[in-house]
């Protein structure tokens, strides 16, 4: 099995029986499930590692979560907050053991408002059914991560989840205006409120979104909406050069125009959508490029003209746009293919998310290719290339030792260039567990002591998603056993 | 990771090499019928290939342990529609239930009962006809109504008396032995097909059987009933019985295998996919592999050939809204989804209106409803809401189990008076004016 092992299993609680009956006393809505199928059940993510929980708790009722807390920070447990565990950096994994707090079941408000233009919602609500409840109002809720069908709100909070939109709408972050959370000392406390303009202290909604559920349990939030865009219209670019592709999407981002998506496909993402299910895709290309302009059909006409223009120009060989809807989903269907079919080539697939400010795109693309030979990997490039979030992904082979040595030292290598770059480490999965090595790289020594010093001013006892974000003493990316 | 060769044997028992396809995206959750109603991962499909993976890598010791969970599934396979990495989801289930059967003491009697349904019922039309018939007596000599009110029926075992009353009316051994072995093509000939009359769909639903014939016919189609063929062994491969399954999958091929036939056409959802399945269900067996792969590929689904041969033209006797259940098998392993609709909205004075989550399972699952009543019921429960929602008059099916599962609904919620199940092939047949009346 594939763990990030650091020392891991020191230190594990044990959450006794006479623990667990008290449990059973603090949750009387809910469930407590303690068989050893329903633990390993909720030992995983979308990332690495089986981490055995002690206990399952799932309760809707927010006073049953803050004693559930009250108990974990008195008895010294450590509570994991989770959704439906679709996370691929490891944030709801109970590395340490102890409760996991299932809140996916936490799902019984979903409300559009459309006057404050909002949307009051409970952690387990799906992604995707705000998205509708929204739509059927004439509203739109931006942040649209490829796992938006099957992902909670929760989740994406607790991670700041990004998506393709990201690049002209923002990321969750931008659209959180009020939290109520339940904090690691088992307070309910709300943050922000209904107002887009609050500036009351400090900005805790903030500090609180993209913690990975270190500082506290999200049980309800209030989100930002706006208007729908009328229309929209797509521009697929091909070339023979992936670094000509890079240019490109500089070239159009400094143009005035601002697309609501701007895909990056390289050849081995074509090669591999195209084996998996031909759709006549132009696999002697060394990338494409997908682009996505909405707002009003007079304007995106003439920005769709504009943008094939300067695709020509930094050396488009072909410059299409769909004239149809079917064939604009065609279009996006390849784009979204891309996961699956590379999860094809090799069993294993190490997914990275490393972001570059956009004029270090061409740069970026061209130090990947180079990694890519250096290491001999499987290297996929493919992404929300437009926001600078290009999604290098390995393919290997676990049980090849060797391979995944090679594995390990390229995606530390990647880290460091994205950051040399003047990136970043994660620009929409989060740190978790695989990423916390590389913290003080980023950040520098002082810059993480701030973050550990609020972490320990919220949660005193680290009772909450311990294990996360920080990396322990001497922790090393391992990738191999 | 440490090898031994004990564990080696179970991974390969397991499939457990199929298990790292899955990356756990969780795309399966919100389509899995038992995670929907039961809320908790050990009842997902990436929770129970998990549970998998952790017995093949030795974390869990003892096979009972995930023995709950895979009993539960369903093996509707909507999670492989949904998967986007291709996981074989009911490779592994079938081959861990099989591990675990062979582990398991049953209980006598339950050892009893397995064997001889297994074993004895379904694989002999004898047997499934001799049911037939002493249903047919059961209902004409009025024992019937007196298990019904002496309250008999409920005392039956596992629920079985709740199915009674949704059982259809079994016809006279007069008639029963009356699906003729040729019926020529209407008009001109443009396929010769053999048609697959299945145990249940045989010994219960004759009539269906019955119109199937003529609506091939109608269409263009000579039908030939071969006598020795025999139970699909869908039900056996999904209990985890699957020596006995590949037995029967042999039996048929050989059967089959004597007749020059351009397709072998089923009406039910369920045995059509292991049909199509037995090249999966023989892969390890080198002299069948090739005989089962031409069967598999001539192995269709009635609702198929009638597209093909241009459809039944037919019209609603008094204008009616219907909604379409599918039958899982057909959707996710059959992959036949289009045809369905096609014929449905072929027919006159109907509007069709398609149920929410239409694509998930009834709770029907084979002999599921039967073994596991409360978990089957939960997702009846739901299934019917989104039933109701539709304002429909007709639900249609397209396999014997979905097709009793909805008239249970039905019953359930007390909506005989104003709602009713149907079979496609009889809902088809109606609209054309072919009646059930006998062969001549």
């Amino acid at each position: 099995m594939l763990l990030y092992c650091y020392e891991a299993r020191k230190g594990i609680s044990q959450v006794e029986q006479r623990q667990i009956e008290e449990i059973r006393t603090i949750i009387a809505t809910g469930r407590i499930l303690t068989a050893e199928s329903d633990r390993y059940s909720y030992s995983f993510d979308g990332s690495f590692g089986t981490y055995l929980p002690d206990v399952v708790v799932q309760t809707k009722d927010v006073q049953e979560i803050a004693e559930l807390v009250k108990f974990a920070n008195r008895e010294l447990v450590p509570i994991c907050p989770r959704g439906q565990s679709t996370s691929l950096s490891g944030g709801p994994l109970p590395v340490k053991g102890g409760i996991v707090l299932d809140l996916s079941v936490m799902n019984q408000l979903l409300e559009i408002d459309a006057e404050d233009l909002v949307a009051v919602v409970s952690p387990g609500v799906l992604t995707a059914d705000i998205h509708k409840a929204a739509d059927e109002k004439g509203f739109m809720y931006p942040p649209d991560p490829s796992s938006s069908h099957v992902s909670t709100i929760g989740g994406n909070l607790a991670e700041n989840s990004g998506g393709p939109r990201g690049l002209k709408y923002g990321v969750t972050k931008d659209y959180v205006i009020g939290l109520e959370v339940v904090t690691p000392e088992g307070e309910i406390i709300r943050t922000g409120g209904r107002t887009v303009k609050n500036v009351t202290g400090y900005d805790l909604t903030k500090l609180i979104v993209g913690s990975e559920g270190t500082l506290g349990i999200i049980t309800e939030a209030v989100l930002r909406l706006i208007p729908k865009p009328p229309a929209s219209k797509t521009v697929m670019a091909i070339f023979d050069s992936l670094i000509d592709a890079g240019r490109a999407i500089s070239k159009v981002l400094s143009s005035g125009i601002l697309p609501s998506k701007m895909e990056l496909m390289d050849q081995a993402s074509i090669l591999a959508v195209e084996n998996y299910e031909p759709s006549g895709l132009p696999i002697d290309a060394e990338a494409m490029i997908l682009i996505e302009l909405d707002g009003h059909p007079a304007a995106i006409s003439d920005e769709a003209n504009q943008v094939s223009i300067l695709c020509k120009e930094v050396g488009a060989r072909e410059v299409r746009v769909p004239a149809t809807q079917a064939e604009m989903d065609e279009v996006w269907r390849a784009r979204k293919l891309v996961s699956p079919a590379i999860a094809r080539i090799k069993p294993t697939k190490i997914s990275e998310d490393a972001t570059v400010p956009r004029s270090q795109i061409p740069e970026m693309c061209r130090r990947l290719q180079e990694i890519k030979k250096k290491y001999n990997v499987h290297l996929v490039v493919f992404g929300h290339a437009g926001d600078g979030n290009l999604h290098p992904n390995i393919v290997a082979d676990k049980s090849d030792i060797e391979e995944m040595r090679r594995v390990e030292q390229a995606v530390t290598e990647i880290f460091e260039t994205a950051i040399q770059l003047g990136g970043t480490l994660s620009g929409e999965h989060g740190i978790g567990t695989m990423k916390a090595p590389f913290m003080e790289m980023e950040l520098g020594a002082a810059g993480l002591d701030m973050m550990k010093r609020i972490k320990q001013a919220w949660d005193p006892n680290n009772i909450m998603n311990p294990g996360k974000i920080f990396p322990e003493p001497g922790q090393k990316l391992v990738l191999s056993e | 990771m440490k090898r031994d060769s004990a564990l080696d044997e179970l991974r390969k028992e397991l499939n457990y090499d199929k298990t790292h396809a899955c990356v756990q995206c969780g795309y399966c959750l919100p389509v899995c019928p038992t995670y929907v109603s039961m809320g908790k991962e050990t009842h997902s499909p990436r929770g129970r290939i998990n549970l998998v993976k952790m017995v093949g890598e030795g974390r869990i010791k003892d096979l009972s342990v995930i023995e709950e969970s895979l009993d539960l599934c369903l093996g509707c396979r909507a999670c492989e529609t949904a998967c986007p990495t291709g996981v074989e989801y009911g490779a592994i289930l079938e081959a861990t239930r099989a591990a675990i059967v062979r582990r398991k003491q049953f209980s006598l009697p339950a050892r009893i009962v397995r064997n001889v349904v297994f074993k004895k019922i379904f694989p002999s039309r004898k047997v499934m006809n001799l049911i037939g018939n002493s249903m047919w007596l059961y209902e004409k000599t009025g024992l019937q109504k007196a298990a019904r009110t002496t309250g008999l029926t409920n005392m039956l075992p596992a629920h079985l008396g709740k199915f009674e009353a949704i059982t259809p009316s079994a016809v006279s051994p007069l008639q029963r032995s009356s699906l003729p072995q040729y019926t020529p093509a209407k008009g001109e000939k443009k396929y010769t097909v053999a048609f697959f009359v299945g145990c249940v769909m045989d010994a219960m639903f004759r009539r269906i059987n019955e119109l199937s014939v003529k609506l091939l016919s109608e269409v263009g189609c000579d039908v030939v009933v071969i006598d020795n063929q025999t139970c699909c062994g869908a039900l056996h491969a999904h209990a985890g019985e699957r020596d006995d399954s590949k037995a029967l999958a042999k039996r048929n091929i050989s059967a089959f295998g004597q007749h020059n036939v351009d397709f072998i056409v089923n009406n039910a959802g369920g045995c059509g996919a292991i049909l199509v399945e037995y090249d999966h269900l023989l892969a390890d067996e080198p002299d069948w592999v090739e005989r089962a792969k031409q069967f598999s590929a001539k192995s269709k689904d009635i609702t198929q050939i009638l597209a093909l041969c241009g459809g039944i033209q037919g019209q609603a006797r008094q204008p009616q809204r219907v909604t379409y259940q599918r039958s899982c098998h057909m959707t996710n392993v059959q992959k036949v989804t289009k045809e369905p609709l096609q014929l449905i909205r072929g027919i006159a004075n109907a509007e069709f209106v398609e149920m929410t989550d239409a694509a998930m399972c009834c709770g029907s699952a084979g002999i599921y409803n039967i073994v596991n009543y409360d978990a089957s019921m939960d997702i009846l429960d739901i299934k019917m809401e989104h039933v109701k929602d539709t304002k429909a008059t007709t639900i249609i099916t397209t396999n014997p189990g979905c097709l009793l599962q909805m008239k249970l609904g039905i019953e359930r919620e007390q909506l005989q008076a104003n709602m009713r199940a149907v079979h496609l092939v009889e809902y088809l047949a109606e609209a054309a004016g072919i009646s059930e009346s006998s062969f001549k």
